[in-house]
């Protein structure tokens, strides 16, 4: 897209001629050596920003934009998603009595159910996520609250966790594994998809709970200490639960081993915090099934199991069914983006053009003064 | 600012650091005794010894101290603070290392740099400390080394040595107690200059066993800077001798013509006026530099506002949202006031937006700096061959001022012309000589291959003598009278000496005036050779004849009389006066016969001028020897009156010069250094004002002003500034201006000046019609008062030319003050000699020209080279590069790091003004050192618009750096707000990802890491973009910096956020994973393309927008050369300047009086052999001399008899190599100049040599005022009081009843530049330039630099 013209070897001006006393031999002279670095006159593309060649920039730029932000708005679109807010704000919603009353450590779970229609069969793998709003998590003193360390396995830090887990490191004496904020506040609403038939039976929809984290956390980021097929109570031994957990981190999916401790994918999901007070993180995949949708469309009830205090501090709490496609979730942010900017780049390269050609030929003009 | 006043605090320049701690602590120093030879007395007193030492650290305190200095940069102060706030874990937002890497790198590379060069610091230290002296020590002279040396020590010096310290002198070798020194490490002034002993002391002589007795006390001033002046007391033999600075010998003087001397050590080491007056060398530092300290300061202002938004923020948040959010998480500890958590997370963000005040900015301009200096020392379009001298730039922390230059104040000897004059042309009766033509009749360029005249029929003629014109010697054969009387004129009339010692070898001139110079050995060469002379006689050898001519009297030159004459006897008892002067004068005093040959030389005179040559008219006139025998008594008369003697003289001398008849004019050329006009030219087309400031005369000045085109006749005027006093001068100047302006706009200009300086340049810029402006050393010193001081200046920047004659060093450096002070412009000294030591030091920029004078002016300059014509490849291509280069990488660098900063303000608003960092902790640290940092490296090294063919075709290019247009507060303003939007960009498109982003297997990738990789990545690749944009010339090294700082960034990122780092430090690498997942998506590259478009776009629309509507003129010339460089580009030269001429006298004469009496009264005839013997013997040659002026003409014939054998010498023709260096002799010239000076009175000589307009040729009125100045200090001296037979100064006038008249003497105001050493080491060093041309040949070569080079290369060859 640059003029482009290559300046080898310019003429020097320093003939071999005149090299006299530079020869083999002769006494040593100060004259400078004649490269063409210590000269100055390296071969070089010198690229001029022209208009014959910004301009065809602009257009292509618009051309392929616009295309591109087309197709990404149709992908987004296609992809079905369904949100669902169950905090609890509303006195009429299921779960307002038990946001009201809520405590970390209720002994006694407080159910709710909600109801709703999807109106499309949602085909394919279908996602859910529980999306949090007004929750910083990526607040700095909430950020580095943890212990990669220990949370890696690690047997030192696992007695004795890193001072940057405080005020969560150690309670009653007792190093907390794990320790931290981040862990501590651990979501732990339970989310059930019940799908209720024209005919008033009502299933519940199977949900698989692993396959949520990155690979990359499971198995390298993340990891037991001594090992994954040993005794997990044993290997915690010595340490305590976090303050606000029901129950100790060895507990949290007992009848898979590989789910359960550090690796458990909840867990891990949890602790790759988000980059903004709002975010979703995947909770569960409903696997699409042979022969018919995933979720055909009918009525369907959200068992919660609500644990998780958000309305202290003006939080939500969602919960989000979606398909994906080949760019993944539901963004219509990308397609219209790039379908302005390439709208913009074509505009501008139009009216450029029109300045150029009325205004452009004075700085070919060679009214250059000595 | 605040850099300067801790730099004020603590200066660390060499040298001053120690000034202080000599005192004894306590009490300051009131009174210093010390007594001679007596080490136990003086030791009570702890004075310093004589060790310096200007290096700063040694090997134990380097570190500590060094990193002290380092600290007390605010830049380095400041990121040491940040450290400390780090690792306060209630702020540190950042882990330690982000900061303390680049610290650690910055300083490591200052720190090697300091110690390299404290290191040659403490080489020549000690190289200094260990010199050898003489030390009187228990009654034996033992040699010590010089830091050895303590106060009350008697030593010895011999001649050409360093004086050790300051010294009073006790005895010398001379008479009187006499001895020279050279003051130029001192003062600059490189004239010899005379001190003498007490006459108590002086009786010591050499006598060691009575100076090892010597137990004088003196008692004296304490320690202090002031060279010129002393005040002591010596107690000795009960008696009390009053001392001052006549007899002390300062370190750093050298011994000249004096065999060896006593003195006693009064300072020692670092408490002598040298040591005390180092340190005042102040450190140059460029206007970008003072700029971007300013801009640091702004940006300081700029990121503790943000931290203060921040914080605000932050206290809201935590009232509104966190606290309820911590509750909920039960983190009741933590939770403490809203404004307690403000307060820390201010602290915070000056952490994380700490990377706004780039840490390696400084570090990187230097290194920019550094490489921009080894490419001049590098350049060989910079080199002279003939010399075997490159450029070098001393300084490497100026280049891109090189590159905003305004004024250039130029010396002229030396700078611009080569201080050789040549005998160019001559018109003898009507008819021109030395022109060639060819064989239509055309008129001929004379180059380096013009066939020459061919002069070995003359056995005594001067082989580097060329003259080209073979009419001439054919008209000498012929035995044409007019021509024979030209040259007996030019070989009788004049002051040159010849050189009696080496009769062996050849004839040796030696002539105070160049000028003469080249007169007298045009005569040598055509057959009339100057022989030798006595008071009394003129030797000549005439076509090989030796005659003998009686000397009857020498009307000597001055300013007023602008010619000499010679009144002769020739053998045939004809007598004869032969005169030279200005033609305009003596066409005056023609005799009416000469009217039609005075029409036909005139016509010559004009056209000599035109070509820019010095011109003489020659005249003779027979006289009448009853008339003269009359004229004689009333001038012998006339000499012996006291109150009015010089108007008598003059009155007589008129008289005598009357009813001349015209013989012809000769036309020297004052040859100008290669390439003089054409650089002239070239840097007035770019707008640089180039004023020449010389010690010269006023004619002469003009002169060379005329030949570098730098005056012209077409110029609507030109003004001459030379009033006395104080209300002639500003009436002149207040003329000058109305004559430029009009009356009506002056007035307006000066109301207009009071309100707005920038009303000036609005005139200057109105003003089409060229004038110029030359003012005369004493107005100059008139119009620097402070009333006049703006008058001058704006009549000087609204002339074209400048040209200040006859000022002193003190005075250049005022000037160029002047100019700096209130024009804001930056400002280029260049000259060669030690009296532009000052006003390089002043300038901005000091240029130094090596090899010409010696190497004062190149030690004290921040760059050197061979050649003045150098300076426009200097300023006009490096300068220009350098400053376009800097420019840019500051641009640039501003705009890097708001683009990468901002993004954590943006962030702020959505973490709760919590400081969380965007990016990973590694790419913060990294980020400025690894990735981004050498491909603006790069640019800032090698880019260039246009090529050095290009600058210098389109001078106006310079203009820019001129008017600083490329960096500036607008500039940067545009380039953070260009990083801002940048910033905002980078953060606000992958935001509108990150609300809902998912990945294509359904997993959440909207976490903090995954968006610190989009961030990070994007940031990179538009940074780079921009980079690319902003690159014109784009090397190998280029596109390997920009790829490879990509490459280097994703190798990086993938190698920290692999398994194996985190294996090892998973508390450090808890990104792992990160850019393997985030990077596999498509949707994260959409993003990044995205992002990358949406910065670079804008930018390219207004850049696009800009060359459309305002092209630049850098932009159009590169446009230019890409079309010429499909063509094969045409050679097209600079048109060679050429000058039309109109009637000017062109008369110049680098000429001084006083020479004429220094003649006849054969004072300068010493016979140099006998200057060895005791004082008896020297005494008697000295009367020698003086005596035959008494006697008469009885040993005329002896000496004519010496001629003739001399001349029947016949030098062997094959013997062409050079004469060895005369140094020592014209070393002598210069010292007797000294010695009258000295004994004309203390007042004038050794004042007069350094105050400013004692310029007594110019101001007659004012000689005899200097004898009763010596009076001034009564005490001190013997001069001018009756027992005249202990100064050896006074001089018998050829009378022997004229009493010692002190006023007789005249005193010689000898400019460095004028001293014969100087003149005859010049022509000595560069004859192979003498039959050299000045034109260059147009045609085959495109830049007059170029072809320069070539020619001297050829001569080098041949």
């Amino acid at each position: 897209m640059m003029a482009s013209t290559y300046n080898a070897k310019e003429e020097d001006g320093h003939h071999s001629g005149a090299v006299g006393p530079g020869g083999p031999g002769t006494i040593k002279t100060k004259k400078p050596d004649n490269t063409a670095f210590k000269q100055q006159r390296l071969p070089a593309w010198q690229p001029i920003l022209t208009a014959g060649t910004v301009l065809p920039a602009f257009f292509v730029i618009g051309l392929i934009f616009i295309p591109i932000g087309i197709g990404l708005f149709v992908t987004s679109n296609n992809i079905k998603e369904f949100e669902i807010d169950y905090t609890g704000v509303d006195e009429n919603s299921p779960c307002h009595v038990c946001s009201n009353n809520y405590a970390w450590n209720n002994t006694v779970p407080c159910q709710c159910f909600i109801p709703f229609t999807l109106s499309q069969p949602f085909e394919n793998n279908v996602f859910m996520y529980y999306g949090l709003s007004n929750f910083y998590q990526n607040h700095r003193r909430y950020v580095k609250s943890r212990d990669d360390s220990q949370l890696n396995g690690d047997k030192n830090s696992l007695v004795n966790p890193s001072k940057e887990c405080e005020p969560y490191r150690k309670n009653g004496g007792l190093p907390i594994a794990p320790c931290g904020a981040i862990a501590n506040s651990l979501f732990n609403d339970t989310l059930e998809l019940l799908y209720n038939f024209p005919n008033s039976t009502t299933i519940e929809i199977p949900l698989t709970k692993t396959g949520i984290a990155w690979w990359t956390d499971k198995h390298v980021k993340f990891r037991n200490p001594g090992g994954n097929n040993n005794n997990l109570t044993a290997a915690f031994a010595g340490t305590t639960k976090p303050v606000n957990w029901r129950k100790p981190v060895f507990e949290l999916d007992p009848r898979d081993p590989n789910n359960n401790g550090f690796v458990n994918e909840d867990f891990i999901v949890w602790m790759r915090t988000a980059a903004l007070p709002t975010f979703r993180k995947l909770y569960r995949i409903i696997h699409k099934n042979k022969d018919m949708p995933t979720l055909p469309a009918g009525n369907y009830t959200l068992a919660v199991t609500y644990n998780y205090p958000v309305l202290s501090f003006d939080g939500r709490k969602r919960m989000i069914l979606s398909t994906i496609s080949w760019m993944g979730g539901k963004n219509p942010f990308l397609g219209i983006a790039y379908m302005t900017v390439g709208s913009v780049c074509f505009f501008l390269g139009v009216v450029l053009l029109i300045i150029h050609h009325n205004y452009g030929s004075r700085s070919n003009n060679a009214d250059i003064p000595n | 600012m605040a850099v300067r006043w801790l730099r004020s605090i603590l200066p660390w320049t060499g040298g001053s650091t120690p000034r202080r701690k000599d005192h004894t602590p306590g009490q300051a120093e009131e009174e210093r005794h010390v007594r001679a030879n007596d080490r136990v007395y003086n030791e009570r007193f702890s004075y310093a010894d004589n060790r310096i030492k200007t290096s700063k650290y040694n090997v134990f305190t380097f570190l500590p101290i060094n990193l002290f200095e380092q600290f007390q940069r605010v830049a380095n102060a400041y990121f040491l603070v940040l450290l400390i706030l780090q690792l306060i874990p209630e702020i540190s937002s950042l882990s330690w290392f982000t900061t303390i890497v680049p610290l650690v790198m910055v300083l490591a590379i200052t720190a090697v740099k300091d110690a390299t060069d404290d290191y040659f610091r403490y080489k020549s230290d000690e190289q200094v400390n260990t010199r050898q002296s003489q030390v009187l020590l228990q009654g034996k002279l033992q040699n010590e080394k010089w830091m050895n040396v303590r106060v009350g020590d008697v030593i010895k010096l011999e001649n050409n040595q360093f004086v050790a310290a300051d010294l009073l002198l006790l005895s010398s070798s001379e008479p009187y107690g006499l001895c020279y020194i050279e003051t130029a490490e001192l003062d600059g002034e490189t004239n010899l200059k005379v001190r003498q002993a007490l006459t108590v002391t002086s009786e010591l002589g050499a006598d060691i066993a009575r100076l090892a007795e010597f137990d004088g006390e003196v008692i004296c001033e304490p320690p202090n800077n002031k060279l010129d002046r002393f005040t002591g007391t010596l107690y000795w033999c009960g008696n009390k001798h009053p001392l001052d600075n006549q007899s002390m010998l300062l370190r750093g003087c050298v011994l000249r013509n004096t065999d060896w001397c006593f003195g006693l050590v009064v300072f020692a080491g670092l408490q002598t006026k040298l040591m005390q007056n180092c340190g005042r060398s102040s450190f140059k530092r460029t206007s970008i530099d003072k700029l971007m300290n300013t801009l640091v300061l702004w940006i300081f202002g700029f990121l503790f506002c943000m931290g203060i938004i921040l914080a605000i923020g932050n206290g809201i948040w935590e009232v509104q949202v966190g606290r309820s959010f911590w509750a909920s998480l039960h983190w009741g500890e933590l939770l403490s006031s809203a404004a307690y958590s403000g307060f820390l997370t201010f602290w915070s963000y000056v952490i994380i937006l700490n990377t706004v005040v780039p840490i390696s900015l400084y570090v990187s301009v230097e290194v920019l700096r550094l490489g921009h200096s080894y490419f001049i020392n590098w350049d060989r379009k910079l080199y002279l061959a003939s010399r075997d001298t490159p450029a070098q730039a001393r300084t490497t922390t100026l280049t891109e001022e090189l590159g905003q230059v305004e004024f250039i104040f130029s010396d002229k000897t030396g700078t611009l012309t080569q201080n050789i004059m040549l005998f160019n042309k001559c018109s003898i009766n009507g008819t021109i000589y030395g022109e060639v033509y060819d064989d239509f009749g055309h008129k001929v360029d004379i180059t380096e291959r013009t066939p020459c005249v061919d002069f070995s029929f003359n056995p005594l003629s001067d082989p580097k003598f060329r003259f080209h014109d073979e009419g001439l010697l054919k008209a000498i054969e012929a035995g044409e009278s007019c021509v024979h009387e030209f040259f007996r004129l030019l070989a009788l009339c004049h002051t040159v000496m010849s050189d009696e010692r080496n009769e062996e070898e050849e004839l040796l001139y030696q002539a105070q005036s160049p000028d003469e110079g080249a007169l007298v050995t045009a005569a040598r060469n055509f057959g009339f050779v100057f022989r030798s002379r006595t008071p009394e006689t003129i030797t000549l050898c005439e076509l090989g004849r030796p005659v003998t001519y009686q000397l009857l009297a020498f009307l000597d030159f001055n300013n007023v009389r602008k010619r000499m004459s010679v009144i002769v006897r020739n053998p045939e008892g004809v007598i004869k006066l032969y005169s030279k002067g200005a033609d305009t004068i003596v066409f005056e005093r023609l005799h009416p016969s000469n009217e039609e040959l005075m029409s036909t030389t005139s016509e010559h005179l004009d056209e000599f001028a035109g070509e820019g040559l010095r011109t003489l008219a020659l005249a003779y006139k027979v006289l009448d020897e009853d008339a003269f025998g009359e004229w004689m008594k009333r001038l012998l008369y006339a000499s012996t009156e006291l109150d009015n003697r010089d108007e008598l003289l003059n009155e007589l001398y008129e008289e005598m010069e009357t009813d001349l008849m015209l013989l012809g004019a000769t036309a020297v050329e004052d040859k100008l250094q290669q390439g003089v006009p054409e650089t002239i030219a070239c840097l007035s087309l770019a707008n640089i004002k180039i004023w020449v400031l010389t010690g010269d005369k006023l004619e002469t000045a003009m002169n060379i002003g005329y030949s570098c085109n730098m005056l012209r006749d077409d110029m609507n005027e030109v003004f001459i500034i030379s009033g006395l006093t104080s209300q002639q001068v500003a009436h002149e100047l207040r003329g000058a201006r109305e004559r430029i302006l009009g009356p009506s706009s002056a007035k307006l200009s000066t109301a207009g000046k009071s309100t707005s300086s920038g009303s000036d340049s609005v005139f200057e810029e109105t003003i089409i019609a060229e004038y110029a402006l030359v003012i005369n050393g004493h107005s100059l010193a008139q119009a620097l008062d402070v009333d006049l001081e703006m008058v001058l200046l704006e009549v000087a920047c609204l002339c074209k030319t400048v040209i200040c004659c006859r000022v002193t060093p003190l005075q250049k450096a005022q000037v160029v003050e002047l100019v700096k002070r209130h024009k804001g412009a930056v400002t280029l000294a260049i000259g060669d000699g030690a009296n532009d030591v000052s006003m390089i030091k002043t300038a901005h920029i000091g240029v130094g020209i090596s090899g010409q004078e010696g190497m004062q002016a190149v030690l004290a300059s921040d760059y050197s080279f061979a050649q003045f014509r150098y300076l426009q490849r200097l300023l006009l291509v490096h300068g220009r590069w350098s400053y376009l280069r800097m420019c840019k990488f500051l641009c640039y660098f501003f705009y890097k790091n708001f683009a990468f900063t901002l993004v954590h303000f943006w962030f702020g608003f959505l973490c709760g003004f919590s400081a969380q960092t965007v990016y990973d902790q590694w790419f913060i640290t990294l980020f400025n050192i690894v990735y981004t940092s050498l491909p603006v490296l790069a640019m800032g090294l090698f880019d260039q618009d246009v090529n050095d063919q290009f600058s210098l075709r389109y001078p106006s290019l310079y203009r820019p750096g001129q008017l600083n247009l490329l960096f500036n507060k607008r500039k940067f303003f545009t380039c953070t707000l260009h990083g801002v939007f940048t910033s905002f960009v980078l953060f606000f498109v992958p935001y509108g990802l990150n609300l809902s982003a998912v990945r294509d297997d359904g997993a959440h990738i909207s976490d903090q890491q995954a968006f610190a990789v989009t961030t990070a990545t994007s940031l990179v690749i538009v940074v780079s973009v921009q980079i690319s944009l902003d690159t014109n010339y784009w090397t190998a090294v280029n596109h390997f910096f920009v790829w490879g700082s990509l490459l280097m960034y994703f190798a990086i990122l993938f190698a920290m956020h692999s398994d194996g780092l985190f294996d090892l430090f998973p508390n450090q690498f808890p990104y792992v994973g990160t850019a393997r997942n985030a990077l596999a998506q498509r949707s994260v590259w959409l993003v990044i393309l995205l992002t990358t478009v949406v910065c670079i776009v804008p930018m390219l629309a207004i850049r696009l927008l800009k060359k459309d509507l305002d092209p630049s003129l850098s932009y159009k010339v590169r446009v230019l050369q890409r079309a010429s460089r499909k063509q094969r580009p045409q050679e097209q030269s600079l048109k060679r300047v050429r000058r039309t001429s109109s009637r000017r006298s062109a008369y110049a004469f680098a000429h001084q009086q006083g020479y004429g009496e220094l003649i006849t009264s054969g004072r300068n005839m010493k016979l140099r052999g006998s200057g060895h013997s005791a004082d008896v013997s020297r005494a008697g040659s000295h009367t020698y001399w003086v005596d035959p002026v008494l006697k008469g003409s009885s040993d005329v014939s002896l000496q004519a008899e010496l001629g003739a054998k001399d001349c029947s010498y016949t030098h062997s023709s094959t013997e062409l190599e050079l004469p060895p260096k005369e140094i020592s002799s014209s070393g002598w010239i210069t010292s007797l100049f000294a010695s009258i000076g000295w004994a004309f009175g203390s007042g004038a000589a050794s004042e007069g040599s350094h105050a400013g307009p004692s310029d007594n040729t110019e101001l007659p009125g004012e000689r005899t005022g200097g004898s009763s100045d010596s009076s001034e200090v009564p005490g001190d001296m013997n001069v001018g009081s009756s027992d005249s037979g202990e100064v050896p100064g006074v001089v018998n006038v050829s009378s022997s009843d004229i009493s010692e008249v002190p006023g007789v003497v005249n005193v010689i105001y000898s400019d460095s530049s004028e001293v014969p050493g100087g003149l005859n080491d010049g022509s000595l060093d560069s004859c192979d330039v003498l039959g050299g041309t000045t034109e260059v040949p147009a045609g085959h070569t495109d830049t007059g630099m170029e072809s320069g080079e070539e020619q001297s290369s050829v001569s080098e060859i041949a």
